[in-house]
């Protein structure tokens, strides 16, 4: 079953075209992944999908409801949350405090609830911070929820973001080079995760990398982009010796390798 | 010397007796004397003492209760300074209520706001207008000005429709950012204030530049509110709201999402907080407590005229909030306070004193060089100094300390639910 479905979009920059034509269908409850050389219109594409931008032409449909025109904040609502290719966490509020404000769509105290801190709003408040705190035990990060953001590791500023995007309870997980900047033990562990929270969290992966063997060795489907067109898709096996996808991106090392 | 230190801050009770030494002294010498800024300035400062006391927070506020409530008064009544004392403590609360409500825009949601002065305008024009004969100009019905205890209704009308002009600017401004979002409001405080100085024509509202005067004082129970020592508990229960609420707000979802768009926008929407709404509760909220103290000014001064809004104003408050620390509750408090004291006190007192030291021929300086002159230069200065070495002003913005004990036994008894268990990551974290 689909989940998400993407028909002929297309993005221009004035006279840069950054997205040609892309359609792809993502299957509910998979790990699909999106590559393709820099420039090749990757991000841009995420951001269509999550209203940073709006698409020239074509239709984005999530569960059979059109996206298009919707601002981020609401896409976020209708259940598709992200992680960024360049870490954008809360830098100087608490890690803790990163991944409440992540729930914030499933808040309901309203402003009377909050001036009068009626016991409703209290009882929210306490559930967030407990929910925010097992979402830090389970990506690893529950010893330093009174640190500030900006004060963690690199690695751990990619699991917190992660942390933080998991916070809004999506269906659908946008992952924009989550391992960028790991070493190989950090890939492997982040990894193990996104196969971990795929299964747990019921969610769809959506993500963008450059490490070969990370997204040979999850993704289930995996789309090609080059000069803002599609130009493959398919199985690993299938990308891994399609000539075309070799001779833009992959190189020929890769049908050796893996 | 530092063990000495040490010990002291681990006691509680050594800094209770101290703090009530301290209390007793400085009040007592501020009973005792005819007129001394000093031991009211040091009886103030009590409160900055209990403040880094490790009593527990309800404590901490009663205790801040009697000082304030019955204390300051009380002591202060004895001399002949007792009037001018009050007016200084009420300016002083007018102050902190403004600057903790541009400490929402400015300093938790990030948004440089220029012209803050103008809500404070509105707030006192709504009361100033229909509290004298003016609104007769406009309006051919009712009876103006209003009775007395109108006043009290007038606070929250102050409060709602500065909000509401909070949001009327915050629609067409908040689609600038950063230095344009400055220059925008800027420009809105100014032409707020000029738009108050020309509307006497062609149909008489505020009556320009001539002002109101003879705002109608408020009126409780028969009793006319005239005098400084007086409004000092308006102001003083104002306050006490305005920083309950502010505290409310910082650590709510609001509070959340305001600092989550000061830090990252972008991410902020992403986590599905939406940008407009967030910014423009910040702008009303602030302006909502500006808007009361307007209407409390209007009533104090019984004068209102567009020359006390000027841009100098809003940048005293945006001063306050810069020294005391942006985002930073307490340091905005005592930001504020120590502006305004400086200002109304110690300046003039300064000034004073060497006024008398000129006329009794012992040095000469020229009128131009007196301190209160130099106001500017001062403020300037501090402002310089404390952007070099302590830009995160007096007492900085700190994050709350969640307990993770608490969280550790409440993650347990909820887990199973949503969230598995075990980590898929070996908790040992090379940081």
């Amino acid at each position: 079953m689909s989940i998400l479905e993407v028909q002929n979009l297309s993005k221009k920059f004035g006279g840069l075209t950054a997205n040609q034509d892309v359609s792809m269908t993502v299957e509910k409850n998979s790990i699909t992944a999106v590559i393709g050389p820099n420039g090749a219109g990757k991000t841009t594409f995420f951001n269509m999908i999550t209203g940073v931008y709006q698409p020239t032409s074509g239709i984005i449909l999530l569960e059979n409801e059109k996206l298009n025109g919707l601002k981020p904040h609401v896409v976020c609502q209708r259940g598709i949350s992200r992680t960024f290719q360049n870490i954008r966490l809360f830098n100087e509020m608490t890690v803790l405090e990163n991944v409440m404000v992540g729930m914030h769509t499933h808040l309901k105290a309203g402003l009377f609830g909050i001036l009068f801190n009626l016991p409703t709003t209290r009882k929210e408040e306490l559930a967030t911070e407990i929910k925010a705190y097992q979402l830090l035990e389970y990506v690893g990060l529950d010893s330093f929820l009174n640190e500030k953001a900006c004060n963690l590791s690199y690695g751990a500023q990619r699991r917190l973001e992660i942390a933080r995007a998991i916070a809004a309870s999506p269906k659908i997980l946008l992952l924009d080079e989550p391992a960028a900047g790991m070493n190989p033990k950090e890939t492997k562990e982040l990894t193990q995760l996104i196969k971990k929270m795929r299964d747990e969290f019921n969610l769809t992966v959506l993500l963008i990398e450059h490490d070969m063997k990370l997204v040979m060795e999850i993704s289930e489907q995996i789309f090609v982009l080059d000069h803002g067109e599609k130009i493959a898709e398919g199985k690993p096996e299938d990308i891994r010796n399609n000539p075309k996808v070799i001779e833009a991106y992959l190189g020929s090392g890769a049908v050796h390798a893996g | 010397m530092k063990a000495l230190w040490k010990k002291y801050k681990q006691n509680k009770l050594a800094q209770g007796i101290f703090l009530l030494i301290y209390i007793g002294v400085t009040s007592l010498s501020l009973f005792l004397a005819q007129k001394s800024v000093t031991a009211f300035l040091l009886l103030l400062a009590s409160l900055l003492l209990l403040y880094f006391t490790s009593f527990k927070n309800l404590t901490k506020w009663l205790i801040a209760g009697v000082v304030l409530v019955f204390l300051l008064p009380f002591t202060a009544s004895n001399g002949d300074g007792y009037q001018s004392y009050m007016e200084v403590a009420t300016l002083v609360g007018i102050y902190i209520s403004m600057a903790l409500g541009l400490n929402i825009v400015v300093g938790m949601a990030g948004l440089l706001d220029l012209g803050f002065i103008a809500f404070f305008a509105v707030g006192a024009y709504t009361y100033g207008i229909f509290a004298t004969a003016q609104a007769n100009n406009f309006m051919p019905f009712g009876h103006f000005p209003l009775s007395g205890e109108s006043f009290w209704i007038f606070i929250l009308l102050g409060c709602f429709v500065a909000a509401l002009f909070g949001v009327l600017l915050g629609i067409p401004v908040l689609r600038v950012k950063g230095d344009y979002l400055a220059i925008v409001t800027l420009g809105f405080g100014e032409i707020i204030r000029i738009i108050f100085n020309n509307l006497d024509r062609p149909l008489n509202i505020t009556n320009g530049a001539m002002g109101l005067s003879s705002v109608t004082p408020p009126r409780l129970f028969g009793m006319d509110f005239i005098y400084p020592s007086q409004f000092y508990y308006v102001v003083l229960v104002i306050l006490i709201f305005t920083i309950f609420t502010v505290l409310r707000f910082e650590h709510s979802k609001i509070g959340r999402s305001w600092k989550a768009v000061r830090e990252n926008e972008i991410a902020a929407q992403a986590m599905g907080v939406p940008l407009v709404k967030t910014k423009l509760m910040a702008f009303a909220i602030g302006a909502s407590f500006s808007g009361m103290m307007g209407v409390v000014f209007a009533a104090k001064q019984a004068f209102v005229d567009p020359t006390s809004f000027t841009l100098l104003e809003s940048i005293t408050i945006l001063v306050m909030v810069i020294l005391g620390g942006m985002g930073s509750v307490p340091g905005v408090i005592l930001g504020a306070a120590v502006m305004t004291i400086l200002n109304l006190q110690v300046l003039t007192e300064v000034t004073n004193w060497l006024n008398q030291l000129s006329t009794s021929g012992a040095i000469s300086i020229p009128d131009a060089l007196s301190p209160s002159k130099m106001q500017r230069m001062i403020f300037g200065l501090l402002l310089i100094l404390f952007a070099l070495y302590r830009p995160q002003g007096l007492l900085p913005a700190r994050n709350r300390k969640y307990n993770e004990k608490a969280l550790q036994k409440g993650s347990k008894g909820a887990a199973g639910e949503t969230i598995p268990e075990q980590s898929p990551i070996e908790k040992a974290q090379e940081v």
